[in-house]
C-alpha cells in the first residue's frame, strides 16, 4: 500500500510527498479522516491531488493512502430513481448519517448493499457467454434491469441460480471459478465499450415542438443549450428529462442550484411518462452536485453521470442524459488547473478544455452493444453551457459547438417578453434533418421537411421585413409582406412558444405538432391565394380566424386541428374581393 | 477539527507581507483554514486566516488589514480551529462587526452555540421545496416576479438608484398571508457608506422592527478582508435562528460588489490567474458558497431567504459579479436607470427580472388561479409596447395601427399605475385589480396569455357585477 504525507494544501488541491508507485487517476484517501481525492498530476515522488471533499482542517503531514484503483461507479439494480452526489455517494443515506448538511469524510456505497432484488436467470448451466451478454434480469420498478456479463470474462455457465439475492452475492459461476454478481464496477474515465456506431437516424421525441419540429436531435445524439441566466436553460433540460422518450433519463445538476434539484426530486414522483404511464422517477436517475458542494467531485459529477448511462445503453436501452451545466465542469477544471499554477488558455480555462469536452460529447452515439445478441441503444447528450454576460463567443460554448450536433440557442431577448422555450430560430440550427427524414416520412408526413423549410423562410424573411419596418414604420410594406409578418407572429406565437407549465401543452405529440404547423402554413397558402385573387389582408383580418388558431395548442384533438385547416381555407375562399 | 498539540503554537517567523496577506516561515501543523491571531510590534491584536499551506510557509489573510505588521517582531499564533461565531437569539437587535463581534458598545453575547462560519453544503435531498408565497407588497415583485420563502433574489442596482429603499420596504411589509408572524432579519453590510448603512437602522427603528435584526456592519472605512467574513458570519447567524429556533429569516446582504472586490484583492495579493476583469476564477463557487445557504429543510419549520443588493458598475448586467449571481440565485429584480429619470417608483424594470421560482408560491390556494396568466401577459403586452417605444421615435406615433397605439398606451400606464407605488403596501388583490384594469385597455383576443376562463372570471367587461 503507498502511503505519503501531505506537503501542501490549497483549496481543494493538496500535493503529497512519497507516492512512488502511484498511477495517474488513482483515488487516494487524504488525512485521518480519509477524505476521498483522485491523483491528477504526478512529479516524481510527490503527487498532485485533487480532494472531493472540503479540506478545512487538513494539517501538513497528515498521511495520504492510495488505494490503486481509479474513480469507479458501482453499477447494478438500485440505480434508479436514486440521488448521488458528483461521486456517486448517495444523497439519502449520507442525510441520516450527517443530517441536513453535509459533513465531511463520509463514505456510502453507491448501491444499497442489504436490500435483496429477485432474479430471474436468462442463461442455463452450460451455456457460454461473452461480456456483455444477459445472464439475467431484475425487476427495478417496472423496468426491466437486464444484469450483462462484466467485461474480461468469458467462458462457460457452470451455476447459476434464481431468487433474491443482494447485489454482492453470487447468481452465476463461470468455468466453476468466476463468480459474477450483479453489480459491477467500471472506471468513470474510460468509456464503456462498444461493438461500433450506428447512423443517427431516429429523431429523440421530447414533445417540444421547437425541438421535434424545427431543430431536431436524435437518438445518440448530442445538442446543446447556450444561454444567459434567466433564459430557461434548467427549464428547456427539466422539459427534456420529463418528456424524452426514452426508457431512461441521467439528470445532472452539475454545479447549479440545489432548490432547482429539490424541484425535481418533488416533482418527478409526482410526475407521469405519457407514453408508459409510470411515475418519471421510476426510469430517473439524479446526480447532484450543487454549486456549493466542493469543485473536485463537480469536475468528476458529469463523468459519474455518462457512465451510469453507458451502463444502461449496454443492456440496449435509450438514455438521455442532461448535464446543467457543462459550464460549471469547465470552470471546475480551470480553478483546479489554476491551483496546479498551469500555463492559462483562453479565459483562464486549461488548454486541454477542448479535448475534455470533446472526449465527453463522443461518448454519446446510438450502438451495437458489446455481447453476443445484435442489441442496440443510445446515449443522447445534451449539456446546457452557462456563457458568462450571455456571450456566446467564450471558450467552452465555442469548444462545445464543434463538437454537438444541435444547437438551440437561447436569447435573452426572446426570454425577456417570455418567449419560452426562447429558442433563437435564426442563430439555432440541427445538422441531423438529413438522417432522420425517412423516420419523419414514415411516421409523421411526406411534407414535414417542405413545411418545416417553408416556416423557417418565412422566419427569415421577417428580421429582414422587421429592419424595414423600423426604419419607415409598417405602413410602408405592400400588402404581401404585411401578411408575412401575420403569419410568422402566427408561427412565433401559436407555434414555437410552448409553456413547460401549461397543464394541456407542455408535451405535444408529434402528429399535433405537425398539424399545428401545417395549419398556420395552410393559413399562409390560402392568404396568398386570395390576396393574389384581389381580396386585401385587411378583409382576411377581419376574419376570426387568429383566436381559433391562437387556442390550438390547448386543443387535444388531433382532427379537430386537421379541420381546422380546411375550414380556414374555406373562409378566406369566400371573402369576395371588395369594389 | 483536530488539534495537531495541545502546546499553543506561535511563530516570529513572518518573511513577507503583501497587501492583505502575510506569509509565515516554517509552521509545523497548522492546518487548512484555521484562525490565527497576530500580534503587532504595538501590543494590537489581529485575526487571520490560512489560505495556503505547505512546509515552507503558511499563507495568511489578516482580517484588519496588514498595517503595522513588521517581520521582525510581529508574532502569528495558530489558534487550530477554522473561522467560528458564537450565536445566540440575544443576538436579534444587537450590532456586530464583520467578524462578529459587538460593535454596539454592548457587552459580548452568552453563546447558545459556538458555530463554523463557513458552514457546510445543505445535502440537496434534505432541502424541501420553497412554496409559501411572501407578499412584498410591491406589485411589479408579487404580480410578475413572486417572491417564495427560502429563495434567494437580488436586486441589481445602479449607482445611485434607490436599492436601499426598495430593500427596507421589502423587509417592512414582508409577509406570509395567513401568517401573524414577521420575519427576523439578518442585514450584512458589506463596505458600505456610513450614511446607507444608518438609513436602514433608522427604517428599522421607525418601523418598530429593530429588535428582530441582527446587524453585521462592515462599511467602508472598516477593513477590506472583514468583507469576506461578513456574509458568512451572517448565513451561520440566520441558519442558527431558522433551523434552531424555527424563525422565518430574510438576509439582507448590501453590497455584494464589495464583497467581489474584496475577493479580488485577495486574489491578486496571492498573484493568482486573474478570470474576467480581473475576478478569480473561482468567484462563481466562492459567490456560490453564499447565495445557496438559503432555503428550508425538511421538517424544519424555519426558512432563510436572501435578496443580496448588488450595484452593477456602469448598470452593466453582463459584468461578472451580476452575470454570476444571476446565474446562481433564483432570479433578479433589476432597477433601471431609464425608468428612474421618468419617475417609477419603485424604478424596477420588469423586462429582465425573474423568480424561478414563482411558479410554487402562486395558483389557486396560494395567491389567485389567474395569477400566471396575467404575469405572462402583462409582460408580453409590455415588451410589445416598449418595442413600440423605439419605432414611434422614428416613424412618429401617426404611423402606428390602432392597435399598437393601445399598446403603447398600455406600456405607459403599465409602468405609471402598476409599476409605480410609492411608499404603499399592495394587497396581491390589489396588484391584480390594477392589471386587469390594464388589460381591459386592449381587446380581448389579444389576451391569448390567459386561459378563457379566467378572462370570463376576471376581465372588467365581464366581471363587473351589474349596476357598477
Amino acid at each position: 500500500m503507498i502511503t505519503g504525507t501531505i506537503l501542501r494544501i490549497s483549496g481543494p488541491v493538496i500535493i503529497a510527498r512519497g507516492m512512488k508507485g502511484s498511477k495517474m487517476y488513482d483515488v487516494v484517501k487524504v488525512g485521518e479522516e480519509a477524505l476521498r481525492g483522485e491523483i491528477i498530476r504526478l512529479e516524481g515522488e510527490e503527487a498532485v491531488i485533487q480532494v472531493y471533499e472540503d479540506t478545512t482542517g487538513l494539517l501538513v503531514g497528515e498521511p495520504v493512502v492510495n488505494t490503486e484503483q481509479p474513480l469507479s461507479v458501482e453499477l447494478g439494480p438500485g440505480l434508479l430513481a436514486s440521488i448521488y452526489d458528483g461521486v456517486q455517494r448517495p444523497l439519502p443515506v449520507l442525510k441520516e448519517k450527517s443530517g441536513d448538511f453535509i459533513a465531511r469524510g463520509i463514505y456510502a456505497p453507491g448501491l444499497d448493499r442489504e436490500k435483496k432484488w429477485e432474479f430471474v436467470p436468462g442463461l442455463r448451466k452450460g451455456d457460454t457467454v461473452v461480456p456483455g451478454d444477459i445472464i439475467g434480469t431484475v425487476a427495478e420498478y417496472h423496468f426491466e434491469h437486464r444484469i450483462l456479463v462484466p467485461h474480461g470474462v468469458s467462458g462457460t455457465v457452470t451455476d447459476i441460480r434464481s431468487g433474491s439475492f443482494t447485489v454482492e452475492e453470487t447468481v452465476c459461476t463461470i468455468d466453476g471459478k468466476t463468480n459474477l454478481s450483479m453489480m459491477q464496477y467500471w472506471p468513470v474515465r474510460i468509456p464503456r465499450p462498444i461493438k461500433r456506431k450506428l447512423d443517427p437516424v431516429l429523431p429523440l421525441i421530447t414533445g417540444q415542438r421547437v425541438f421535434d419540429c424545427i431543430f431536431p436531435v436524435t437518438k445518440g445524439g448530442t445538442a446543446m443549450i447556450p444561454g444567459g441566466f434567466g433564459t430557461g436553460k434548467t427549464v428547456s433540460e427539466q422539459t427534456l428529462a420529463k418528456w424524452s422518450d426514452t426508457q431512461i433519463v441521467v439528470y445532472i445538476g452539475c454545479g447549479e442550484r440545489g432548490n432547482e434539484m429539490t424541484d425535481v426530486l418533488a416533482e418527478f414522483p409526482e410526475l407521469i411518462d405519457p407514453r408508459t404511464k409510470l411515475p418519471l422517477i421510476e426510469r430517473t436517475i439524479l446526480i447532484a452536485n450543487t454549486s456549493n458542494m466542493p469543485v473536485a467531485a463537480r469536475e468528476a459529477s458529469i463523468y459519474t453521470g455518462i457512465t451510469i448511462a453507458e451502463y444502461f445503453r449496454d443492456m440496449g436501452y435509450d438514455v438521455a442524459l442532461m448535464a446543467d451545466s457543462t459550464s460549471r465542469w469547465g470552470e471546475a477544471l480551470r480553478e483546479v488547473s489554476g491551483r496546479l499554477e498551469e500555463m492559462p488558455g483562453e479565459e483562464g480555462y486549461p488548454a486541454y478544455l477542448a479535448t475534455r469536452l470533446s472526449a465527453f460529447y463522443e461518448r454519446a452515439g446510438r450502438v451495437i452493444c458489446v455481447g453476443t445478441a445484435e442489441r442496440s441503444g443510445s446515449v443522447t447528450v445534451v449539456g446546457a453551457v452557462s456563457p458568462p454576460g450571455g456571450d456566446f463567443s467564450e471558450p467552452i460554448t465555442q469548444n462545445t459547438l464543434r463538437v454537438v450536433g444541435t444547437f438551440w440557442a437561447l436569447d435573452t431577448n426572446l426570454a425577456y417578453r417570455r418567449h419560452f422555450p426562447s429558442v433563437n430560430w435564426i442563430k439555432s440550427y440541427s445538422l441531423y434533418l438529413d438522417f432522420i427524414g425517412d423516420w419523419y416520412v414514415k411516421n409523421v408526413s411526406r411534407d414535414w421537411r417542405e413545411l418545416r423549410e417553408k416556416a423557417m423562410y418565412l422566419l427569415q424573411k421577417e428580421v429582414e421585413l422587421q429592419e424595414i419596418v423600423q426604419l419607415v414604420g409598417p405602413d410602408a410594406l405592400p400588402e404581401s409582406e404585411k401578411a408575412i409578418l401575420d403569419v410568422t407572429r402566427m408561427i412565433r406565437e401559436d407555434f414555437l412558444q410552448q409553456s413547460a407549465y401549461s397543464d394541456t401543452d407542455s408535451f405535444c405529440p408529434v402528429e399535433k405538432q405537425y398539424q399545428m404547423l401545417k395549419v398556420i402554413m395552410e393559413f399562409y397558402e390560402s392568404v396568398n391565394t386570395a390576396m393574389s385573387r384581389g381580396v386585401s389582408l385587411r378583409q382576411i383580418q377581419a376574419l376570426p380566424l387568429r383566436a381559433g388558431i391562437g387556442r390550438m395548442k390547448d386543443e387535444q384533438d388531433i382532427d379537430a386541428i386537421r379541420k381546422m385547416s380546411v375550414d380556414i381555407a374555406q373562409q378566406i375562399a369566400a371573402l369576395e374581393v371588395e369594389k | 477539527m483536530k488539534q495537531a498539540s495541545l502546546v499553543t503554537r506561535e511563530y516570529r517567523t513572518v518573511d513577507y507581507v503583501s497587501g492583505p496577506l502575510i506569509f509565515v516561515e516554517n509552521v509545523r501543523g497548522a492546518s487548512y483554514g484555521e484562525m490565527v491571531k497576530i500580534r503587532l510590534r504595538s501590543g494590537e491584536e489581529r485575526t487571520g486566516q490560512v489560505l495556503d499551506i505547505s512546509e515552507e510557509h503558511a499563507v495568511v489573510q489578516v482580517f484588519e488589514g496588514t498595517r503595522g505588521i513588521d517581520t521582525h517582531e510581529t508574532t502569528v499564533r495558530f489558534l487550530g480551529e477554522p473561522a467560528r461565531i458564537n450565536v445566540s437569539l440575544d443576538m436579534l437587535g444587537r450590532v456586530f462587526t464583520g467578524v462578529g463581534k459587538a460593535r454596539d458598545g454592548r457587552p459580548d453575547i452568552i453563546p447558545e452555540a459556538v458555530l463554523d462560519i463557513a458552514g457546510m453544503p445543505i445535502n440537496p435531498s434534505a432541502r424541501d421545496k420553497p412554496a409559501d408565497f411572501i407578499q412584498t407588497g410591491m406589485s411589479a415583485i408579487d404580480g410578475l416576479d413572486t417572491l417564495v420563502r427560502g429563495q434567494k433574489l437580488p436586486i441589481f442596482s445602479g449607482a445611485g438608484l434607490p436599492a436601499s429603499k426598495l430593500a427596507a420596504q421589502i423587509a417592512r411589509q414582508a409577509k406570509v398571508l395567513g401568517e401573524g408572524e414577521q420575519f427576523a432579519v439578518v442585514f450584512v453590510a458589506m463596505g458600505i457608506t456610513h450614511k446607507e448603512a444608518s438609513f436602514f437602522q433608522r427604517d428599522f427603528e421607525r418601523t418598530g422592527a429593530l429588535d428582530r435584526v441582527v446587524f453585521f456592519m462592515n462599511l467602508a472605512d472598516d477593513p477590506t478582508v472583514e468583507r469576506l467574513a461578513a456574509p458568512r458570519c451572517g448565513l451561520a447567524v440566520a441558519e442558527f435562528l431558522a433551523f434552531t429556533h424555527d424563525l422565518h429569516v430574510l438576509v439582507i446582504l448590501t453590497d455584494m460588489i464589495n464583497y467581489a472586490e474584496a475577493l479580488r484583492e485577495i486574489s491578486t495579493a496571492r498573484e493568482e490567474v486573474p478570470g474576467r476583469r480581473g475576478y478569480p476564477g473561482y468567484m462563481y463557487t466562492d459567490l456560490s458558497t453564499i447565495y445557496e445557504r438559503a432555503g428550508r429543510l425538511k421538517g424544519k419549520k424555519g426558512s432563510i431567504t436572501q435578496i443580496p443588493i448588488l450595484t452593477m458598475p456602469d448598470d452593466d448586467i453582463t459584468h461578472p459579479v451580476p452575470d454570476l449571481t444571476g446565474y446562481i440565485t433564483e432570479g433578479q429584480i433589476v432597477l433601471s436607470r431609464d425608468l428612474f429619470r421618468r419617475g417609477a417608483d419603485p424604478p424596477v424594470d420588469a423586462l429582465p427580472c425573474l423568480s424561478r421560482l414563482m411558479n410554487l408560491g402562486i395558483g389557486p390556494g396560494k395567491t389567485r388561479e389567474d395569477h400566471r396568466g396575467v404575469a405572462d401577459q402583462l409582460y408580453a403586452s409590455y415588451a410589445y409596447g416598449r418595442d413600440l417605444r423605439r419605432l414611434v421615435a422614428i416613424v412618429g406615433e401617426e404611423a402606428l395601427t390602432e392597435l399598437d397605439k393601445k399598446y403603447l398606451k398600455f406600456a405607459d400606464r403599465f409602468e405609471k399605475e402598476f409599476i409605480t407605488q410609492g411608499d404603499e403596501d399592495r394587497s396581491i388583490e390589489r396588484t391584480f385589480a390594477i392589471a386587469w384594469d390594464l388589460f381591459s385597455l386592449l381587446p380581448v383576443d389579444e389576451l391569448k396569455r390567459i386561459k378563457r376562463e379566467h378572462i370570463a372570471k376576471y376581465h372588467p367587461a365581464h366581471a363587473r357585477p351589474a349596476g357598477e
